[in-house]
């Protein structure tokens, strides 16, 4: 066995292990830990298959942003788990069929033999997957590129018209005004001709 | 890599670019009016750079995934213009409502720009991207109206089944890709005349789906009602005009450009999802007392109509299929623009009895609205006759007598429905609830026009018939 | 150099050895200035706020880092009864381990550099990304409030600026046209005026304040904010634990001082065309850019927290994408050599 083989056997094993604690793990956070875990495996897994920017992205999206957000909104939750386990053990037979059923059909899809499918050969080692990657998007894919990122920025548009809520009597500064503001405007000198004080002297009479 | 030419789409990132201006331009002056008018110069301006760029015959572009064609350009044409005039409708139903914000015409435009791409894709890629640009604009335009119940559950019936739908074509899709080694279209097709097999229609069946689903034929028709009666009925009066267009365009690129070879595999399917249309939306609108839910159920029964035309395979039905689907845009920019029109701050004038005694108190609107659902009905000498008449020539000219006959009698069965409107103008006493229309000039002008557009292509619809069959005809190897 | 002896006695265990023994080579001096720049902030900030700083350990106190680790190694760990105990100890290792992954592909002089891969501008990014999990683990699994709080306002503030920063990168990645760290380098060759900082200003300036955030330094220490909520994401950690997020921290600066330094700041090569170039450079600057760090820290105040939204979303994200579109223009045009 080669080196890289038992790489990728220890790799898919931690992969399988993570994916299974994200459907057992008791509390969501563990969860949603454990599949940090996994993209970080299936990223290593990527790397192995000389996919350098897929993996790399994969990291950076969803581990460095998506579950960072993931985990923010699921620590915030109090999820009752008995609750929602409930039913599990009525459901496993549908859901373990349509997983067995799943894989028999990957299985024979990704058999290669349909499709005529060869192991394409490893590229040189100066090769850049990420410079290929580049080029093809914005040459031959510029269209549908730049399609997807018009729809997310309708996303984006959709989401913000449909939350942005502006509530009346919303007390806010605008910090461009703050820094405006000049000495003038709120502090006024006025000069006062100098006065003896009064007032000690009639109690120092008094006194007297 | 071939140079890039960028000529052929120029309408479409002339749309592009001025959307994004229309986003900053009401980022920064808050008044929305500014958005309205901008928004229609662009679509005008389009309009121009369309009709300026039109030519016949194909012109490829972007490695063979956009294709610039005389159908393209008339659908596209058709749908700037359906825009405009339902951009222009809205406008008063809007402001009453909160709604007048940049953002509804942001989506607009946005909606439009995914509708070009539809019209234009030749790739399953951009195909499934220009769907979906003009999927997510109108899910969000329905949802536009916040605290309305009923169009919150709208929006999420509607995005929750397009979604599905979605899934379907995209299953088919792949399962086509697998089949032929390409997304391209003019590739498939020549992939798919190598042979067909079992797999191939298995896909087939799945895009089919996807298609109907998003054309809202039976039997995947239950969202139509649900949506066009929930959204407010200024996005209903959008949804039910422009994106029609699109839908039959990427019914004949998927269906006619890509999978030509398989036609007797779709004509068999096409054939039963349009008598199950005609039934289901005919009967179904008699019960209705919700005049957007009965043109809803409408809308079913046209689209069972539409397909006919395609099934026909032939010219002659493909020019029908498109005559019938740009005049039925036509008319349900007049239906539904009327229930806009009428409808004021507090008020929808959308319950069949609200229309009950308008030609007591505005004569001239009843009679617009009189000759729309006349139009509709297919009666002559209005449009939609000439609309029905030449797709069922198309149908009998391929042999579909039966077809033919169904057809017909459930029209029949369905001008009761639209006659009933009529009477209703004409011959009940008024409702207690008075119509008070917003009384735009410009509006009520260009209402007027719709109305008599109706009457006009009805009288003469030689030149648009022949546009039609010109166009298809170069369009359509 | 003997090293063929050794190669041809350890044979295939090579290989490894030889890694392990640059990875050490870079990381026990890093752990050293590590230990220094405490050392250091502490005196400089005293300078600056005019008081001595510490002095008594050793002469002019330079034993204070070494007395520190010792005394924080011989402290007991507590662990609060209510924590997410495995988590708990797992966040301190998660927020150091980052911090010293990213060395590894950051080049110290042309030939100095312990991986020269393709992507190591994007591996930098996706590493250093990952460096809030340690902040976020430890608020939630200390079961504190005021931990919690903490671990909010940090994973929301470095989500937010990464855009930023990213963005910023960007810049530099279009103007070497490589995401190799050393080709970056050797791109930015000429003197101190071919350097990135210069053609591509406004975009240093956001990389070096959009850094400083996600390190949650002051003026963006909202997640510790020892005035609002005691200290944040680490208040119920002690002993090494605690001192495991500290070394992180200042890791973690000298990591984005270097990175800086390499991206906009030339890395080993010297200012002036003659003088030769070397590693000597990359360390003047990297102190250069702390100091800056340490400036900071002691001249401004806290931003408040919806302050340092606006400024990460509504001010950096649209400054460097204006630039980009400037970069991306120029680079069309003739004076395209300005901004290679």
């Amino acid at each position: 066995m080669e080196f890289t083989s038992l790489v990728f056997y220890i790799f898919s094993a931690i992969l399988l292990l993570a994916s299974l604690r994200v459907i057992t793990a008791k509390n969501p956070v563990h969860a949603a830990l454990s599949l940090v875990l996994a993209f970080f495996t299936a990223g290593c897994l990527w790397m192995l298959l000389e996919a350098e920017f897929l993996a790399i992205t994969l990291v950076l999206v969803y581990i460095g942003a998506v579950m960072v957000l993931f985990l923010f909104v699921v620590m915030m939750l109090d999820i009752n788990i008995e609750e929602m386990r409930r039913g599990f053990w009525e459901n496993l037979p549908l859901a373990a069929l349509v997983a067995i059923l799943m894989m028999v059909e990957m299985a024979t899809v990704l058999g290669g033999s349909r499709f005529g499918l060869t192991p394409p050969a490893p590229k040189p080692a100066d090769y850049s997957n990420t410079r290929e990657l580049g080029l093809q998007l914005y040459t031959d894919y510029v269209y549908p590129f730049e399609l997807a990122a018009v729809i997310l920025l309708v996303a984006m548009v959709a989401a913000i018209a449909l939350t942005l809520r502006r509530r009346p009597g919303r007390k806010w500064v605008d910090p461009a005004e703050q820094i405006k503001v000049k000495r003038n405007d709120r502090l006024r000198l006025v000069s006062m001709a100098p006065q003896k004080p009064a007032a000690p002297k009639a109690a120092e009479e008094e006194e007297a | 890599m071939t140079p890039l030419n960028l000529t052929p789409a120029l309408p479409e990132i002339f749309v592009l670019a001025l959307a994004c201006v229309v986003l900053l331009v009401e980022a920064f002056s808050k008044k929305p009016e500014w958005s309205y008018t901008l928004t229609q110069l662009t679509l005008v301006g389009a309009g121009a750079i369309t009709l300026l760029t039109a030519e016949a015959g194909k012109v490829y572009a972007f490695n063979g995934m956009f294709v610039d064609d005389l159908m393209g350009d008339v659908l596209k044409l058709v749908s700037y213009a359906a825009a405009i005039v339902a951009v222009a409708y809205s406008r008063a139903y809007l402001s009453e409502r909160a709604m007048f914000r940049g953002e509804y015409f942001v989506l607009v435009l946005f909606a439009v720009l995914g509708m070009m791409v539809m019209i234009s894709a030749s790739h399953f890629l951009t195909l499934y991207l220009g769907l979906e640009l003009l999927s997510l604009s109108l899910y969000t335009l329905v949802a536009l109206q916040r605290d309305s119940m009923v169009a919150s559950e709208a929006a999420m019936k509607y995005f929750v089944l397009g979604a599905l739908a979605s899934g379907f074509l995209l299953y088919g899709m792949s399962i086509l890709y697998g089949m032929t080694g390409s997304l391209e279209l003019t590739k498939v097709v020549a992939a798919v005349e190598q042979g067909s097999s079992s797999l191939l229609a298995f896909g087939l069946v799945f895009v089919v789906a996807g298609l109907a689903f998003k054309l809202g034929v039976a039997p995947f028709h239950m969202w139509v009602p649900d949506i066009y009666h929930g959204a407010p009925s200024a996005v209903t009066l959008f949804i039910g005009s422009a994106p029609k267009l699109a839908a039959f365009a990427i019914v004949m690129r998927l269906l006619v450009d890509g999978l030509h070879p398989a036609v007797g595999d779709w004509q068999q399917m096409l054939a039963i999802m349009a008598v199950l249309s005609l039934m289901i939306g005919n009967l179904a609108a008699i019960m209705q007392s919700n005049l957007k839910r009965m043109l809803a159920y409408s809308t079913i029964a046209h689209m069972g109509f539409l397909l006919l035309g395609v099934l026909a395979d032939s010219y002659a039905g493909y020019s029908a299929a498109m005559f019938y689907v740009i005049t039925y845009a036509l008319m349900s920019l007049g239906a539904f623009g009327m229930v806009v029109y009428l409808s004021r701050a507090g008020f929808e004038a959308e319950n069949l009895d609200d229309f009950k005694g308008l030609n007591a108190r505005h004569p001239w609107l009843a009679a617009v609205m009189a000759m729309v659902m006349l139009s509709l009905a297919g009666l002559p000498p209005f449009v939609g006759f000439y609309a029905k008449l030449t797709v069922l020539q198309a149908l009998v000219g391929a042999g579909w007598l039966w077809l033919a006959v169904i057809a017909v009698i459930f029209s029949l069965i369905g001008a009761f429905y639209y006659l009933r409107v009529v009477k209703l103008m004409y011959f009940d006493a008024p409702h207690a609830n008075d119509l008070a229309p917003s009384g735009e000039a410009d509006v009520r002008a260009l209402l007027s026009l719709n109305g008599l557009g109706v009457l006009v292509l009805g009288l003469v619809p030689q030149p648009l018939l022949a546009l039609c069959a010109y166009a298809i005809q170069t369009s359509i190897q | 150099m003997n090293l063929d002896y050794f190669a041809e006695l350890l044979g295939p265990a090579w290989l490894p050895v030889w890694t392990l023994a640059k990875i050490v080579a870079i990381v026990a001096p890093l752990l050293l200035g590590v230990a220094y720049l405490t050392y250091a902030e502490r005196r400089i900030i005293g300078y600056m706020q005019v008081r001595l700083g510490c002095n008594r350990v050793g002469p002019w106190g330079l034993l204070q880092p070494i007395a520190d680790g010792l005394k924080l190694m011989f402290k007991e760990i507590i662990i609060p009864s209510g924590a997410s105990k495995g988590l708990y100890l797992l966040a301190p290792v998660l927020a150091m381990a980052p911090a010293l992954a990213a060395w590894a592909v950051i080049p110290f002089t042309d030939t100095l550099v312990l991986a020269d891969v393709d992507a190591g501008l994007l591996l930098v990014m996706a590493i250093t990304s990952m460096g809030v999990y340690g902040v976020v683990l430890a608020g939630w699994a200390s079961n504190s409030k005021y931990a919690f709080l903490g671990s909010m306002r940090s994973a929301a503030q470095i989500v937010s600026y990464e855009i930023a920063m990213g963005f910023a990168l960007v810049g530099v990645l279009m103007s070497a046209q490589s995401l190799n760290l050393s080709d970056i380098v050797q791109a930015q060759s000429g003197g101190i005026h071919q350097w990135y900082w210069l053609p591509l200003f406004p975009l240093f300036l956001v990389y070096l304040i959009a850094g400083v955030a996600e390190l949650n330094r002051a003026p963006f220490d909202v997640a510790e904010g020892e005035s609002e909520i005691v200290a944040g994401f680490h208040v119920d950690y002690s002993g090494m634990a605690f001192a495991m997020f500290f070394l992180a921290e200042y890791a973690n600066m000298i990591l984005v001082a270097t990175l800086t330094s390499t991206m906009f700041l030339g890395g080993w090569l010297s200012p002036i065309p003659g003088l030769p170039d070397g590693f000597f450079w990359l360390a003047l600057k990297v102190s250069f850019i702390l100091f800056l760090f340490l400036w900071f820290r002691a001249t401004f105040p806290r931003y408040r927290y919806d302050q340092i939204m606006r400024l990460g979303w509504k001010v950096f994200i649209p400054v460097t994408l204006v630039w980009l579109l400037v970069v991306a223009a120029m680079l069309q045009t003739p004076w395209a050599y300005l901004f290679h």
